[in-house]
């Protein structure tokens, strides 16, 4: 991508003539903006623990349609790591772009709930009878990283996205057994969500903005969208096929 | 006000595998039909860019958009019932086709004891085998009565098989085309059933082995074992689904019309008889009272009770009395199961949604239940569906489900694990039942329909029972690791189970405990008639569609000949 390099180099001129030291990026406002955007060279001790900001840098369609400051994008980005992180079988969730892909679904159908019955009266009910909250995913995510990043400097005086690994799985562990309170649903059910939805970008197709290059499928064995098995199905050994695309068509 | 429509011979309501075989067969023989369906036409070219796991098999692209419309749940009556807000337990088809657009195409004739299974107990069992709250009855029809409807049904799909199960009822005709192709996942499941003494046979599968033209002209293609099956359309015409069969089928009669976004509110009843439906335009809103000589319900087992409801048409169950039938004997299907983690890599992702193979050994009554706490029992199947990355990722039970351990085993096991499935029976019980909520409305102000619904003693019997026979074949197929499916506690609405809800509007032999008859026509009203698995008495061991779609044959019968002579069928 031609045009994205340019961006980045602009940005990073902009960085670098700006005149402001990179640590105080950290936080908000417009140059904390561009953190995501900063250079591979900037591992400083106030570099944040969890994302390094080089790894968004390869996405090819950067830019949030749901998400508005960068802090709260860091904090959803480092979580999915966590839940599926980069390790010796291949990329993590922000690599493979799982970021972008909920960024994208929270603004639309997805994060609105449309095809789903939103109607009261509500009432907390009994598990069995699933989800009855009044608040749409996009509402329950938008809470649910307000309090990671609220129980990140309650345990650890720290933002999320500042914390050691361990830190944050603590914080996870903690939303994902229902021991931190939210308001209208729960964590755990918040959390749950949020590992559904990184599984889904790591493993939808590549034009959700998730499943970058299609390296989800890759590490798992799965060709994608294959028009046909019929010639192949009846052998024995396993078939190593290189993953298509719906966009490949 | 509404606009009064000039009068059909027959209106459909609901365009999936009922309201199609309905349709085809009454416009065949000349009457001029009207489908309406709330849903949009569609069709193969729609299914093209359809291998979007995401999309279709995640985010439900071609099921009941339950913002206009859903039901509510509770598990018993006590407690306070609630929408299910989102699709789930079961998937709910909407548009041309219905759930016989995306559904895997497993294609069963239910057990001669199916049928008789009141008689049939009671003779072998004596009469207390199960206690009184469970409803068991007769259907009303034998399977030799059936078989012919069966036959057709097949026919008209072109199902792929094999007769070669010793247990199932006697076919008098060879199936439509050969079975499929017997991968060496099957294979597996083969060898093992038969050194334990079983009978394994391919899978009927209307997903078809070689092309085939119907007895009505309709093609349908031979199957690219694709992957992507159940949950999506057929790109290739292979699936058997209403929109290639049956419905061309109609139109080319040209005594065929649809009408899409046409969503039916009431069945309007006058004395003994019904005299048409009133339905809205889900675009403008309009209301229309479509007349018809005879109304056909084919909206499927929510909706087809749910509209009896609404036009008070039949009395409702009532579980204190035991009086009235409507929404009685509501029942699921009991999933026993066992999963095997192998080590060596296997083709799992490659599969079409009827590929696999059974054994009937543990269905019905073809083993002995005296010394058991439960009747009946299931169809016990490998499939190779095709497993897909997003919602396969298959753990052993101690692994943690997020992390570093958790991202390495689910990509190790993706191809590394088999399942075995049962389609358990579900018998009927005093306790559950559909009815209206006083609560919850859908989009134009009807309330909305409510489940009542627990699994039984008798279900958690069966489970366990079956569970451990599937343990044990999973052992034999050589899987390094073999976990049975969890003990079943309370019925929950949160993860897929099956799409086989039955009964409602059940059939049998006399109104006092049924509410249509053997040719699904209403009791109380002549020329209505209400065809799906809401006419179950129970739910049997098998996926349901195939008998429905007999019973949809024998209806359409009943109906042409109702046209001629009017009266009672029976
Ligand atoms: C994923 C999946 C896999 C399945 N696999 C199998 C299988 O392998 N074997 C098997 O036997 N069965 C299977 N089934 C079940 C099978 O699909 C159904 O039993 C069958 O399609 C039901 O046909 P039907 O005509 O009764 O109802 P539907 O197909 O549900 O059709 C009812 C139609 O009525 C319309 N409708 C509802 N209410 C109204 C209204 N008020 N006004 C107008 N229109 C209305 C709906 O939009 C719908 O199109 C599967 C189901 C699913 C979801
Ligand atoms: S598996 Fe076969 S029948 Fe199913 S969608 Fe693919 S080609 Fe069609």
């Amino acid at each position: 991508m031609p045009e994205e390099k340019k961006n980045l180099s602009t940005r990073r001129d902009f960085l670098k003539t700006s005149g402001v030291a990179a640590g105080a990026l950290i936080g908000g406002g417009l140059i904390g903006g561009l953190v995501g955007y900063n250079v591979n060279d900037n591992k400083s001790a106030t570099t944040p623990k969890g994302t390094s900001p080089s790894d968004h840098t390869q996405h090819a369609n950067a830019g949030f349609q749901f998400f508005k400051n960068n802090r709260d994008f860091e904090v959803l980005s480092n979580a999915t790591e966590r839940i599926f992180p980069k390790d010796d079988l291949g990329p993590g969730a922000i690599e493979l772009g799982v970021p972008y892909f909920i960024d994208r679904q929270l603004a639309g159908q997805y994060g609105s709930n449309s095809k789903e019955y939103m109607h009261g009266p509500f009432a907390v009910g009994a598990p069995t009878q699933g989800y009855q909250s009044r608040l749409t995913r996009a509402d329950v995510f938008k809470q649910g990283i307000e309090k990671l990043e609220e129980e990140a400097n309650k345990r650890f005086d720290n933002g999320f996205s500042s914390l050691e690994p361990e830190q944050m799985d603590e914080i996870l562990t903690a939303f994902s057994k229902d021991e931190v309170k939210m308001s209208g649903t729960t964590a755990a059910f918040f959390f749950r969500m949020l590992r559904s939805a990184t599984l889904e970008g790591a493993y939808s197709d590549p034009m959700y903005s998730g499943n970058n290059n299609m390296d989800g499928w890759r590490m798992k064995g799965f060709p994608g969208h294959q028009m046909s098995y019929i010639a192949v199905i009846e052998k024995e050994e396993f078939q190593k096929i290189e993953p298509k695309s719906l966009g490949s068509m | 006000m509404a606009t009064t429509l000039p009068k059909v011979d027959v209106v459909v309501v609901g365009l999936g595998w009922t309201g199609g075989i309905i349709a085809a067969e009454c416009a065949k023989a000349g009457l001029k039909v009207l489908g309406l369906e709330r849903g949009e036409a569609r069709n193969t070219e729609d299914y093209l860019k359809v291998h979007d796991e995401y999309r279709y098999a995640v985010r439900y692209e071609l099921m009941q958009n339950l913002s206009k419309e859903t039901i509510t749940i509770r598990n018993h009556r006590k407690m306070p019932a609630l929408p299910m807000r989102q699709l789930s337990s079961f998937l709910l088809g909407e548009g041309l086709g219905g759930s016989g657009t995306h559904w895997n195409g497993h294609s069963w004739r239910f057990l001669p004891y199916d049928f008789q299974i009141k008689t049939m107990t009671d003779e072998k069992y004596g009469p207390n085998k199960l206690s009184k709250d469970y409803l068991l009855q007769d259907w009303g029809v034998t399977y030799d009565e059936l078989e012919p409807y069966f036959y057709k049904y097949e026919q008209t799909l072109g199902i792929s098989g094999e007769d070669t199960n010793p247990f199932w009822g006697k076919r008098a005709q060879p199936f439509p085309t050969p079975p499929m192709k017997k991968t060496p996942i099957l294979k597996k499941f083969e060898s093992a059933t038969k050194k334990m003494g079983y009978n394994p046979f391919m899978l009927p599968s209307a997903n078809l082995s070689e092309p085939y033209t119907n007895p009505d002209g309709a093609a349908i293609n031979s199957c690219q074992y694709c992957g992507f099956c159940e949950r999506f359309g057929c790109e290739y015409g292979a699936k058997s689904s209403p929109e290639i069969t049956v419905i061309p089928t109609a139109e080319k009669t040209n005594n065929f019309e649809m009408r899409f976004r046409s969503n039916v509110v009431e069945v309007i009843k006058n004395g003994n008889k019904v005299s048409g439906v009133k339905y809205l335009d889900t675009l403008s809103g309009e209301e229309f009272i479509q007349e018809a000589e005879v109304v056909v319900l084919s909206s499927y087992v929510m909706n087809n009770a749910k509209l009896l409801m609404v036009s008070n048409i039949g009395e409702q169950y009532n579980p204190d009395t035991g009086r009235g039938t409507l929404g009685k004997n509501y029942c699921y299907q009991i999933l026993p199961g066992a999963t095997g983690y192998f080590d060596e890599q296997m083709n799992t992702f490659m599969g079409a949604g009827a590929l696999g193979m059974t054994i009937d050994d543990f269905n019905g009554d073809n083993f002995d239940h005296s010394d058991l706490n439960f009747i009946h029992g299931g169809s016990i199947s490998i499939t190779q569906t095709g497993s897909r990355p997003i919602e396969t990722n298959p753990i052993p039970r101690d692994t943690p489900t997020w992390g570093a351990e958790f991202k390495k085993n689910s990509i190790h096991n993706f191809t590394r694990t088999l399942g075995i499935g049962t389609q358990g029976a579900s018998m009927p019980h005093k306790e559950n039942f559909l009815s209206l909520d006083s609560t919850y409305k859908d989009a134009y102000g009807l309330p909305l329909l409510q489940m009542t619904y627990n699994f039984t003693e008798q279900d958690r019997a069966l489970h366990k029972y079956i569970t451990e026979v599937t343990q044990n074949i999973m052992k034999e197929m050589g899987a390094k690791t073999v976990e049975g499916k969890n003990p079943i506690t309370d019925y929950d609405i949160v993860g897929y189970q099956t799409t086989h809800n039955t009964g409602g509007t059940i059939m049998g032999a006399s109104p006092d405990n049924s509410v249509v008859n053997t040719y699904l026509q209403h009791w109380d009203a002549e020329n209505l008639f209400v065809v799906g698995a809401g006419n179950f008495p129970h739910n049997g061991g098998y996926n349901p569609t195939g008998t429905v779609g007999a019973l949809a044959y024998k209806s359409a019968e009943g109906i042409i000949k109702y046209s001629k002579s009017g009266g009672s069928l029976v």
